[in-house]
């Protein structure tokens, strides 16, 4: 496979006017020209100035990802597009909520692993847990996993949010 | 001026005079009626009436680009919006600059799928550059000064300002004036100005090239006049050859000898042959679309490639270039005839005689020589015809689409921009009489011909009562062979031949449809009576169809079959087309 096929991973920070449609323009120009999402996450970021800031993590061949940081690009409402995989050594972060539901030595294995992965116990029952757990995507994938045997019953990721190092803004 | 108190639908009047609309294409109904009653109040903004949404569109599309203006659209709530997504999607694919304002339900009934609504937003979000749901009357007159700005800067387009029916009875100040209508946009400030380094390289690749060729489109024309005039300058400077895309032609003349004709699908055996041969092509304002590249894999394979274009997303998309220049053509034009003369660049005369000697061999091919008939009308016969009949005149051409629209392309010749009005990247049949009335409003005094064929002309005829309306007098030429044409050709070269539902049984009689309408029909059958029948067409001052009934299996050449090459074109009938590849056949 040459490079120009090679699929790549990208995380890309998007800065846009928080007004109504937006997320449906960025959402319906990912499916209408065939993009794939992996996760994307979306909050208002500056209040003042109204801009949101969508986090999108995507893939392709180098050819489709400059095309969708150019489709972004040329959406009114979208200030700044940055590929924090490429421009800038960048930090990514996820949060997951996970529950799991069991009794016994499962029970206290999950707590105990829970405690490795430096994850949080938020909710508790006798007979269940839910554990909070911020950090890359494969650390949760991994924590999840682990679970599994355990009694994981339900799930809640927020998606990737990314920002990249250094004291520069986006 | 000061701030005056009015409502809502007088300030969308106030705003599109003050954008320096003289003329809105539309169709009334409930929620738009307000906005109605203020066009009936005054006397500055002219109301087209037009006989289904579709057709405001296409109208308001020929006179944005007979123009170089705006055009302007008003329709209804619901089916009124709905029916004019065809016109938006054709307006979106080969930029023109379009403002649509749709009436809504009032605000406290969205969502509540109250009576004509529709999710105008929600439908037009992929169909247009930029869409805006007004839902305070605050927004109002800076929402509208803000969609005309969307809609020309940049690589220009359509834009939808949906109007709820309580927002245009609201009351709220309007102050108008350049303040107003001068738009600083946070976001949205497209690039013009080309990075100048790039335009260097370009320059100097230009400057070594042996076998270059400009491959200019429709973005020359959407720059604007002084685009096509640098254009021009530059070609003539520099001694290189030029082929221009469907949407491009008038961008550079077409009778200078350095015009090698159209390229792609049915463009010229040597324009295609000299992308095939180049080793540098000069893209400028094109978008290397489908039917210009043929297959991919084979396209232009031993060029170094130069792209300008305003459109940061055309760049790469399909066809990977050596030097993209981000910017407007007249502006980068201008840089490049600059250092172009500056550097005292001379091209290698010996190389380039050589290249023009190549192509003068393929143009002795003659390749749209046709086998012309006493008995029956060819219709390359008739376009050359009528083109002999209108060269000299002051003429704007449409066209519907399919193989009378090709047939167009080849045998009108265009000298200026802005005469040549063709639905190319959505291929909308239906586009060529509603477009013809647009640029006949614009030009009340000007020649306008819509060149159509039998079956596109029957997807808007009802657009016959705008025109005899108006008394606008448009000449709806059909080259009638009772076959969707184009289908058919492809259907006898790839599809063995199986003519499945092309032909259309019933037509009507086209004379006699004009006359219902109130305009005059005339109709020739032998090619003797074709010179007779167009200056009878001409002289007329009044709304015209001719039908024209030409060889029913005529089919388009030259051809670059789906999934070939540049170099693998069929020339004529002679010319036994290979097997479509697989690959071929998947494609439109």
């Amino acid at each position: 496979m040459s490079e120009m096929q090679k699929i790549e991973r990208h995380t890309i920070s998007v800065l846009v006017d928080n007004e109504p449609g937006i997320l449906a323009r960025v959402v319906g120009l990912f499916s209408g020209r065939g993009y794939n999402i992996e996760s994307l996450t979306v909050a208002e970021v500056d209040a003042k100035e109204h801009f949101s800031r969508i986090t999108v993590v995507t893939n392709g061949t180098p050819m489709i990802i400059e095309q969708i940081k150019a489709q972004l690009n040329r959406l009114v409402p979208v200030h700044k597009v940055s590929d924090l995989t490429i421009e800038a050594p960048s930090l990514e972060r996820e949060l997951a909520l996970i529950k799991v539901r069991g009794t016994g030595e499962k029970r206290v294995e999950s707590l105990r692993i829970a405690d490795i992965f430096r994850a949080r116990v938020v909710d508790s029952t006798i007979e269940s847990f839910v554990f909070e757990m911020t950090g890359s995507s494969d650390k949760l994938n991994a924590f999840i996993n682990l679970m599994q045997p355990l009694g994981l019953v339900d799930v809640s990721r927020t998606g990737v949010v990314a920002i990249a190092r250094g004291p520069d803004a986006l | 001026m000061a701030a005056q108190e009015m409502n809502g639908a007088a300030v969308v009047i106030r705003a599109l005079v003050d954008q320096g609309v003289d003329v809105v294409f539309g169709y009334p109904g409930g929620a738009v009626l307000p906005i109605y009653d203020e066009l009936f109040k005054q006397n500055q903004l002219r109301h087209i009436l037009v006989r289904h949404e579709q057709a405001a569109v296409h109208a308001a599309e020929g006179y944005a680009r007979s123009t170089g203006k705006v055009g302007a659209v008003l329709v209804t709530s619901g089916p009124g919006a709905t029916n004019a997504v065809t016109g938006l999607t054709d307006a979106l694919m080969d930029s023109i600059p379009v403002v649509c304002l749709t009436g809504q339900v009032p605000t406290h009934l969205i969502g509540n799928d109250a009576f004509q609504e529709a999710d105008t937003t929600g439908i037009t979000r992929p169909c247009t550059k930029h869409n805006y749901l007004v839902k305070n009357v605050a927004d109002l007159g800076r929402t509208i000064h803000e969609a005309f700005y969307v809609a020309r800067s940049g690589r220009p387009g359509p834009v939808v300002v949906d109007l709820p029916k309580d927002v245009l009875q609201a009351k709220t100040t309007y102050s108008g004036g350049a303040k107003a209508t001068t738009v600083r946009h946070r976001s949205y400030n497209p690039q013009v100005k080309g990075d100048i380094r790039r335009i260097e390289e370009a320059v100097e690749l230009m400057a070594k090239a042996k076998r270059p060729v400009f491959y200019c489109g429709g973005g020359v024309i959407n720059s604007g006049t002084a685009a096509s005039q640098l254009l021009t300058q530059f070609v003539k400077l520099t001694g290189f050859p030029v082929t221009l895309t469907l949407m491009g032609l008038g961008a550079y003349p077409a009778s200078d000898p350095q015009f090698l004709g159209m390229l792609g699908m049915h463009g010229t055996y040597e324009a295609n042959l000299a992308m095939h041969g180049a080793d540098l092509l000069i893209n400028v304002g094109a978008r290397f679309d489908d039917r210009i590249t043929g297959r991919l894999s084979a396209f232009s394979p031993g060029s170094k490639k130069i792209h300008v274009d305003i459109d940061a997303s055309s760049i790469n998309k399909s066809v990977r270039v050596d030097v993209p220049i981000i910017g407007d053509v007249a502006h980068v034009l201008e840089d490049m005839i600059k250092l172009w003369k500056a550097r005292q660049a001379r091209p290698d005369a010996k190389a380039l005689d050589a290249w023009w000697k190549q192509i003068d061999g393929w143009r002795a091919r003659d390749c749209l020589k046709f086998r012309n008939s006493d008995k029956v009308i060819k219709p390359q016969y008739a376009l050359q015809r009528l083109y002999h009949a209108i060269k000299d005149k002051d003429v704007y051409i449409t066209t519907e689409v399919g193989q009378h629209q090709m047939w167009a392309a080849q045998f009108l010749k265009f000298e200026q921009p802005h005469r040549w009005m063709t639905s190319g990247g959505l291929g909308t049949m239906g586009y060529g009489l509603p477009s013809a009335i647009g640029v006949q409003v614009a030009h009340k005094d000007s020649l306008v011909i819509d060149v159509a064929g039998e079956a596109s002309i029957l997807m808007n005829i009802q657009e016959m009562s705008t025109a005899c309306q108006y008394k606008l007098p448009v000449k709806i030429f059909i080259l009638n062979n009772q076959w969707m044409g184009m289908v058919r050709q492809w259907q006898e070269l790839l599809h063995g031949g199986r003519y499945s539902e092309s032909y259309t049984d019933s037509l009507p009689d086209f004379v006699k449809l004009a006359e219902a309408f109130g305009a005059v029909g005339l109709k020739a059958t032998k090619p003797s009576e074709l010179d007779d029948v167009i200056a009878e067409m001409i002289k007329l001052d009044r709304t015209v169809i001719v039908d024209c009934q030409v060889d029913q299996t005529e089919n388009c050449f030259p051809m670059i079959p789906s999934g070939a090459a540049h170099n693998e074109m069929l020339l004529g009938p002679e010319d036994e087309a290979k097997p479509v590849s697989e690959e071929g056949m998947v494609l439109v």
